[in-house]
Parts: structure tokens; sequence; C-alpha cells
């Protein structure tokens, strides 16, 4: 793990709550405005940043994500702008984890190596690749892992007790456990049904579990943050984006306040989550 | 690239973790792994089980009507006035075209693994038709996801597909073409992953499809290289096929790969030509990346955002190729050459005109670099054209294009 990730979720552990994970697309609707979002984020309560790299095809993504996507790219977002971002997001901040997610091809256009070093230049403490399975450990996750970069897993409902250990073998930094099958912004199972995944992964391995996939809502982050180490919330975030933009997609007045107010509810949740535990 | 040492045979690919020398792979969300390595697994005892190879042969000669005849093209032979060319005629199979072959072989697996629900993806609608017809025959609910764009210039097909009882879903993403429609069949496969099989169309995606795809495709260069032997007492000089995602071209090549003499020619959509981004001439202009399940060569720009590409024909409008031809292009044994929009609407009126044929488009483009080759070729040379499929469903397209009224 990077001293940043180590240090912040021993701090929520402190406080004795779960993580907030913010999910946004770098990018979008456009640099300058995005930069505003993120820095903003840490102050409206998210412990962890999710910084999105935009890509044309984004299997495993709802129609808000894949919209996210197209503005960005429209506006011109590239893998370097992206690690731009982060690097400028660096400059007032240096406490709070990034960790960057997407696809694989922009990586290894970029070329792996460069990329992974820019990263660090960047200050990124983790990598979320959605189509790198432990089958392809060797494009990308061995030489993060040893240059210092968190490469941090997806297990699924499918992911059962046979695969969870292939999976977490070079699994650092947290366990992303995805609620269901499918993809982004669909409906948040039935948080008993979460709870039970997640202790069945905390059997096999120490790390943080962090669950995303289908928490839009206080309410939601509440409910699956009484079992999980953390909640991670992509898709609100980014439809409270695209609500906020005028006609024709560039960033509005509010953009950056209608997420912090988001953000500020769902840090309420968080907050909320072990008092439902105890109780 | 020539520093890659020749491998013993160009046949005993992909290794076990689904690698053509650098290309191919599992490129997936961890949801759907488990899934995919239970079809290695199944594939795996299905290939060696005389069962499942008794019945994939019988539905190939009853339901199918293999084999398909090797035709002797005489008319335009006499007209090019140089090599002898001959057709593979996939278009004469049950549904007029070679993914039949594929969808037969597929439907039997997914029965197998005890899946309950088909989806599929399609470009032209061939590929789309084919798995409608055998969940139909199967008894299995089938959705096929399939471009706006492709809707449109490919109406016949979807009207047979939903006459079959499939449901057909528009995809209006990006260009609305055949990676809009993969894309979406994928997004649809994570989310029913427990009950549904993904019959993809053609030889790409993740490992093992790039392999049981070419494996099911392979009976067409089996029987046409027997066939051959048969008609003229040697093998051929040239065997060419046309490349949207490979699997007709991987199909008709893989049994040749092995027989030095026989050139081997892919030919791509080169749409409006090479020098902007309306064409789909992944080898020719492209870049290897990773899309879709597996590295290959693809179509996109500096910073691996995949292009939309262009191709008059809906079945080549793929901005990728199956791994397997970009691994036999790297090391030298294939061949792949470009063909314009245009000469493949040229080279459909001269078949139709000469040997009352009336090819698919995508098929076409591989008769168009038949025609500018056999001129060249001696007369007692010979090449084989891996005609894949009929016209039937781009006589709209072509009226349009040719300005004709209906
Ligand atoms: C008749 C025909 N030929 C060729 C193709 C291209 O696909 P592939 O390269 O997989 O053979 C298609 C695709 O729809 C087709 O319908």
């Amino acid at each position: 793990m990077t001293v940043r990730m180590d240090k912040r979720f021993a701090a929520v552990k402190a406080e004795g709550r779960p993580a907030l994970v913010t999910y946004f697309m770098g990018g979008d609707p456009d640099f300058d405005t995005s930069l505003g979002i993120m820095k903003a984020l840490p102050g409206a309560g998210s412990d962890i940043i999710e910084l999105g790299m935009p890509f044309s095809d984004p299997m495993a993504d709802g129609p808000a994500v894949q919209m996210a996507g197209q503005r960005a790219l429209k506006g011109g977002q590239t893998l370097s702008k992206t690690l731009d971002l982060a690097a400028r997001f660096r400059e007032t901040d240096n406490d709070t984890p990034i960790v960057m997610m997407g696809y694989y091809n922009p990586i290894y256009v970029y070329g792996v190596d460069k990329f992974l070093d820019d990263a660090i230049a960047a200050g990124i403490d983790g990598l979320i690749v959605v189509d790198l399975p432990p089958e392809m450990d060797d494009e990308l996750c061995i030489p993060a892992l040893a240059k210092g970069i968190n490469f941090i897993r997806l297990a699924t409902p499918t992911t059962d007790d046979k695969r969870l250990p292939t999976v977490l073998k070079n699994t650092s930094g947290f366990v992303y456990y995805v609620s269901m099958n499918g993809i982004t912004g669909s409906a948040l199972p039935d948080p008993s049904l979460i709870a039970g995944a997640v202790k069945r992964i905390k059997g096999h391995t120490d790390l943080p579990v962090c669950v995303g996939f289908g928490v839009k809502t206080a309410d939601h982050a509440k409910a699956i943050g009484a079992s999980a180490d953390g909640v991670v919330v992509g898709t609100a975030i980014v439809q409270q984006i695209a609500g906020s933009l005028t006609k024709d997609g560039k960033a509005g007045p509010d953009t950056v306040a209608s997420v912090v107010t988001l953000v500020r509810g769902l840090a309420t949740g968080v907050r909320a989550a072990r008092l439902v535990a105890a109780e | 690239m020539n520093e890659t040492p020749k491998p013993n045979s160009f046949r005993s690919g992909p290794d076990e973790d689904g690698r053509f020398g650098i290309f191919g792979g599992r490129f997936v969300a961890e949801t759907l792994m488990p899934l995919i390595l239970d079809l290695q697994g199944e594939w795996e005892k299905a290939k060696n089980d005389p069962s499942f190879q008794k019945e994939l042969a019988d539905l190939g000669t009853h339901y199918i009507g293999r084999p398909s005849p090797l035709y002797f093209a005489e008319r335009l032979t006499e007209h090019l006035g140089g090599a002898k060319i001959y057709f593979k005629r996939e278009e004469l199979n049950h549904t007029g075209s070679h993914k039949i072959n594929n969808c037969i072989g597929q439907i039997l697996l997914a029965k197998r693994m005890g899946k309950t629900r088909i989806i599929a993806e399609t470009g032209a609608g061939q590929h789309g038709v084919a798995s409608a017809t055998v969940a139909a025959r199967f008894g299995f609910p089938c959705v096929v996801y399939m471009g706006a764009t492709d809707v449109e210039r490919q109406a016949p097909n979807v009207f047979r597909m939903k006459l079959l009882g499939a449901e057909v879903i528009p995809v209006t993403a990006g260009n609305g073409t055949l990676k809009d429609a993969m894309n979406e069949a994928l997004r649809d496969w994570v989310t029913n992953v427990e009950d549904t099989y993904y019959l993809i169309g053609t030889a790409a995606g993740p490992h093992p499809y790039p392999e049981l795809v070419r494996d099911f495709q392979s009976v067409i260069g089996k029987e046409a290289r027997e066939q051959i032997l048969e008609a003229e007492g040697r093998l051929p000089d040239m065997v060419i096929a046309a490349v949207g995602g490979g699997s007709n071209a991987i199909g008709i090549f893989h049994p040749f790969l092995d027989d030095a003499g026989v050139q081997i020619v892919g030919v791509e959509a080169g749409g409006r030509g090479l020098q902007g981004v309306e064409h789909c001439a992944s080898i020719t202009a492209g870049a290897p990346g990773v899309l879709h399940g597996n590295r290959t060569y693809l179509l996109q720009d500096h910073d691996g955002q995949i292009l939309e590409g262009h191709s008059v024909s809906a079945g080549l409008d793929y901005p990728g190729i199956g791994p397997e031809h970009s691994w036999l292009h790297d090391i030298g044994r294939a061949e792949y050459v470009p063909i314009m929009d245009h000469e493949a609407l040229d080279a459909f009126q001269v078949l139709t005109r000469l040997e009352g044929i009336i090819p698919a488009l995508e098929p076409s483009h591989a008769l168009a670099e038949v025609i500018k080759r056999a001129p060249k070729m001696r007369k007692d040379q010979i090449i084989v054209m891996n005609l894949s499929g009929r016209g039937d469903k781009d006589i709209f397209t072509v009226a349009k294009i040719l300005g004709m009224d209906m």
C-alpha cells in the first residue's frame, strides 16, 4: 500500500466508520471544471478519490458513465491530461489517495512503463483497470506493484471461493466488491446479500473491502457501510454533473456546488453507518 | 515484424492463455472471467467428444447443407484471362452465409453448458440471422444487438430475425455499427452472466472465442482443400477471403497455413480510402491495442480511443480484426490488403453479370482483389476465394448507391 492509502484507511477506521470513495470522470465536462470538482471532493467528505480515465468503449459501464466519458473526450480529455489533473490536485492536497479507474487500451497505447512513471510523478496511489483480470497480471499489475502503485482488483458475485484467492493474490490497497453482476448505474441489490459477500471476502484477506455499483443515496451509503470498509459512489455523482450542465453540455453555474451538496449528503450516510451496525 | 522466429507449424496456436504471439488473451471484466474459463473447459471436452462431433457433422450435412460446393468460375476466369478462379460457395449454406457454421457449433456448446438464453451482436445481420435460426431450432430465446445504422441498411435481415422469433435491439451509441453492438452485447452478458450464452459471431473476443470460432469455421478450408485436390490434383496458389472480424477468412485459411506454396491473402475494407478515418483497414492502417477482450490491430487515435471506421459493407464495418490474423500478419504468413467501397461495388456487378451469382458486399471485397490479381497470374495457376455470403441482404444498399429504383 502507498503511505497515503494506508494512513487514510487507518484514519477512518479510528473514526469507527467506513471510507467514502467518490468516482468522477476526469475531464467531464472540461478540464478546469473537473479540477474544480476534484479539489472540492475532500472538503465535502470524500476520503478517497477515484479518477475516471475516459475511454471510447467502456464495456462495463452503463449510460451515465458512458456519456460522461463521451463528454470528456469531446472536451479534449486525454490520458496525459487526466494525469495532469491528478498532478494539479496534488499541488494543494497531499493526503487524499487517488485511484485512477478505466480501461487498459489508453494505458497500453501510452506505454505501460511511461504511464507508471508519470502516474507516480502525478501522485497516483492506485489503479483499477476493468478489463485486466488476474490472468492478465503481467500486463500492468506486476509492473505497477513493482513500482509501488496499488493494483485494486474487482471481485464480483461470480468470484466464488475457489476463484477468490486468484483474484486476491496480487491485489493491494483495497478490494473493490462489485455488488452485482452488471454494469455501473444499475439498481442496488439487497444490502444483506452484500454484507454476506463482504464477510466471505474478508475471510480470505486482511485488505479493506469497499463496495460499489448501485450506491446512490446517503441511505444506501449508510446501509452498505454497515458491513464494508468503504462505500464507492460513481454514477450518482456523474449524473449530478450531467444534470447541472447547460443545454449545450457545458459546465453550468452550479456544477461544482451541486456535486459538493451530493457528496456532503453521502458523507453523512457513511458517518451514520456504524451506528446502524451497532444498533 | 521480421525478428519474430517462424514457428514449426502455423496451426498450433493459441497457447494456453489464448495468445497468438502478443495477440489475443483474455481482457475482460472479472464478472466474465469464471464464465469464459468454463467455456474453455467445456470446449476442450466437446472437441474430443465423438458424440458432439457427430451431432455437429450431422447438422452440417442435413441442416446447413454441407459440404458447400467448390465452383470453377469459368466465365470470370475467361474474362480476367489469368489464373483459374474457384469459389467456395458458402453463400449456398442455410441462411446464406458462413456464419451458420459457427452458430451451430456454439449453440451445441450453450446446450451442453445448460444455458437458457442466447445473445449475439451483428453487423450485416448475417450472424444475427444465423443466431436467431439456431436459437429457433434449439428452442432458446434470443436477443440480437445491432447498431442502429446497420438496422437501417440491412432491413431485410432485421425482418428475418424477427420472423425467427429473436428480439432485435438497435444500439445508438457511437456510429451505431458492429463495435457498438458488441459493447452492448458485453454489457448484457455481464448483467445476465448466470443464464446467458454469448454467441460471438466472429473469430475475435476473449479466449477461447477466437479459437473455437476458427475451429467451427475451419470446415470451410478443410472441404476446400479436399475439393481442390480432387478437382485439380494439386493445392491452389492463392487463397483469398474478406476480413471483417475474420471468421470466414480464418476458416478457409487455417487448413492451408502449413502448405508453404499457398499464398494467403486477407482483404480489409478500404472504405473511402486510407488517408482519413473512413475505412476499416485495421491491419493496413491500424496499430496494436486492446478491445473486446483481445489484443489485436485496431483503428485508434494517439490516445488509444477507438475510431469508428466506415465500410459500405456492414459486415466489414469493425475497427478490429481477430487476433490470429494480427499474428499471421506480423509473422508474415498472410498478407492483408485494402479494397475500396467502389471497387467492391464494381466486383459485385461483375460477378452478378458473368456468373449469375449475387454476392454479399463482404466477399465482393475479396472478389475485387481476385479481379486485380488473376490477370497478372499464369493460366495454370489457381485461386480459391471464399464466397462467404449471398447478396440478397445488400440489394437495397446497392440500389441506393447505383441510383436505381426498386
Ligand atoms: C457474408 C459475410 N462475409 C463476411 C463477413 C465478415 O465477417 P468475418 O470476417 O467474421 O467473416 C460477414 C459479416 O457479417 C458476412 O455477412
